[in-house]
């Protein structure tokens, strides 16, 4: 095929991946949406197959067999993944999805200077630009890939935490850990501990050493960030300028590159450790439009526009969804990102807050609800994590049927580990879409609401963000159950959420606490409810 | 020099449409627009391809590798990525 028609095709390519984005914002036009993104990606993989530039040397035999090969694997464990998925366990694969797209990048930025090297760069046209390229493919994809493992071990919670791990747990931690340093061991044997192997291989096993922390905070972690943030730029600046010359691509340069990937590598790690809980919607939104821009990067490598369009739109859409998740927190980027959120020291007492707490149990909650008309559920982490979403759905049938109750759900923009998990997660229960409020949807009809029902959530439901100037969570809205008549708070303690600090709302005159696990919690109000 | 200008025009032009194109995005979709835009970034597939095919030339093996391990990964990518997407979606409407 011609390079021109190649070139058209991804032209079709990159427009149906804008109507993707574009009807991905509607509820009623997003499948359709989803559709377009895929038959685009279907076009721009064909057209790559039958471009002149791939038909030179892959045209042959081997080449077809290897790709196959390539695009059935990957296929058969994307697929594998993305039916066998429990829904609870979704911002643990949209993190995995984007380490492997940051991975993907950093390859191909591999392959890219290997060749380079190789060829005596008689082929590259620009090599300046060609190396700008790939050290920016390298540090955003390896940034990326690393940042997104931490997340995703935070998810499953086998990295920095205090208890004890399951064997598979332990398996993938220190897994990860042993083939993190084996290969920069290897490689380093492989090249005579040259300098810059030397240090991939300190890079690595420092990253080794900060993942087997049980704590988000370590002794000089900032420090590290730092010394990592500049030790990147340092070395994509040096990858350029290698020899003074940046129109020179040398076999130096490959060591560096996979030095540079390494610094990245550990700034991806010490970037991300440090966050977790309420903070993590934020983390995995920043690393979707890392892989957007490492896609980007890679496409500024091969000189290929449809990799830098989709790149820019997937970056983009990361970096709307990062502002939203931090409007709703009311913290900038910068805070997420490098201050720790804790109590201070005009945090008050938490045995002072609580001193007037009453807790009920569930055949109150049962009475109670027998006579509510309007009934506001506000959903959070604590009900993913006992994956009560189908009882809390089953409960809500069951006011509207048996006592004719109005029953709807606030949804808290950070509530859960992603953008949206709340909606999935009640979605799967079959909880119908118009009935699934927002925010301020929500507290503009608080005060006529009967009894709301809070399922484990804590900080976005804390009024001190309204009341005190002085709280870490100051400012940042929040949904205002405490205007309900009746507050139910579903608990497993007093613990305090992820900003550490007291809820007063508990120990007002008009909430009752009922400590149990969420779903056994549910289970017995609908059991009450029944037999009332 | 000409070459990389044009690169960077599409570039930030295509920024641009990514922000105009996504304004308000209700929060239900939050979660499917993540996961479809990632599948989106697994256009990288592209770049995989084009370094997994060098296999017929006399490049080094280990640029093969490299792509060849790139393209399973990005495969993943595209293809989990749509279909978790997909599966969400029909979620969401199966009312």
């Amino acid at each position: 095929m011609d390079q021109s028609i190649v070139n058209l095709a991804y032209l079709a390519a990159a427009i149906l991946f804008i109507l993707d984005l574009k009807w991905m914002a509607h509820p009623r036009t997003a499948v359709r949406g989803n559709r377009a993104g895929a038959i685009g990606m279907l076009i721009a993989v064909i057209a790559t197959l039958l471009s002149p530039e791939w038909q030179k040397y892959g045209g042959d035999g081997i080449g077809w067999s290897y790709v196959a090969i390539g695009l059935a694997v990957g296929a058969a464990i994307g697929a594998f993944a993305a039916l066998r998925v429990k829904m609870t366990a979704m911002p643990e694969l949209v993190g995995l999805f984007n380490g492997f797209g940051g991975a993907a990048s950093v390859l191909v930025a591999a392959a890219a200077i290997v060749e380079a090297v190789s060829t005596d760069f008689a082929t590259i046209e620009s090599p300046g630009q060609m190396k700008v390229a790939t050290v920016l493919s390298a540090l955003i994809g390896s940034v990326t890939l690393f940042g997104s493992y931490v997340a995703v071990g935070k998810l499953a919670e086998f990295l920095a935490v205090k208890w004890k791990l399951y064997t598979w747990q332990k398996a993938i931690k220190y897994g990860f850990n042993a083939i993190l340093i084996a290969s920069a061991g290897y490689y380093a044997f492989a090249n005579d501990f040259g300098p810059w192997t030397l240090l991939s291989v300190a890079c690595a096993v420092t990253m080794a050493v900060v993942l087997v922390q049980k704590k988000d905070s370590f002794p000089g972690g900032n420090a590290l960030k730092l010394i990592a943030f500049v030790g990147s730029l340092v070395m994509a600046v040096l990858v350029v300028m290698n020899a003074g010359d940046s129109s020179v691509i040398g076999p130096e340069n490959q060591d560096m590159f996979w030095a540079l990937v390494a610094v990245a590598g550990l700034l991806g790690v010490c970037l991300t450790f440090t966050i977790g809980g309420a903070d993590m919607p934020v983390v995995i939104a920043l690393l979707n439009s890392y892989s957007g821009l490492a896609a980007a990067a890679t496409g500024f490598v091969i000189n290929n526009n449809v990799l830098i369009i989709s790149g820019a739109l997937v970056g983009a859409s990361g970096i709307i969804l990062t502002k939203i998740m931090c409007k709703a927190m009311n913290r900038s980027l910068a805070n997420v990102m490098f201050a720790t959120m804790g109590p201070t020291a005009d945090t008050p007492d938490a045995d002072e807050v609580y001193k007037s707490v009453k807790s009920t149990s569930a055949d109150e909650v049962a009475m109670m609800l027998e006579t509510a008309e309007r009934v506001c559920i506000v959903p959070g982490y604590g009900m993913a994590v006992a994956q009560a979403q189908h009882a809390v759905h089953d409960l809500a049938g069951l006011l509207a049927e048996k006592f004719g109750a109005e029953v709807e759900y606030a949804v808290h923009p950070v509530a859960g580990r992603m953008p949206g998990h709340m909606n999935v997660l009640l979605a799967e229960a079959n909880v119908p879409y118009e009935e699934l409020k927002e925010m301020d949807d929500a507290n503009s009809t608080m005060n006529t609401v009967d009894v709301c029902i809070v399922v484990g959530a804590n900080d976005v439901v804390n009024p001190v963000a309204r009341t005190d100037p002085t709280s870490p969570i100051a400012g940042m809205p929040i949904i205002d159950v405490d205007k309900a008549r009746t507050v139910i708070v579903i608990k497993r303690s007093l613990s305090p959420g992820f900003a550490g600090i007291p809820n007063p709302l508990f120990s007002m005159d008009n909430t009752l606490m009922f400590f149990a696990d969420a779903k056994k919690a549910f289970v017995e109000i609908i059991a009450a409810v029944k037999e009332g | 020099m000409e070459g990389l200008i044009m690169l960077l025009t599409v570039f930030v032009l295509a920024i641009y449409v990514g922000f105009e194109v996504i304004t308000k995005v209700p929060p239900t979709l939050h979660t499917p627009l993540m996961s479809g835009s990632n599948a989106i970034s697994g256009i990288s597939i592209v770049g995989a391809l084009l370094a997994a095919g060098m296999i017929g030339g006399t490049y080094p093996d280990l640029a093969k590798v490299l792509g060849m391990v790139a393209l399973i990964f990005a495969t993943i990518n595209v293809v989990g990525g749509f279909l978790v997407t997909g599966r969400m979606l029909k979620m969401f409407q199966k009312r």
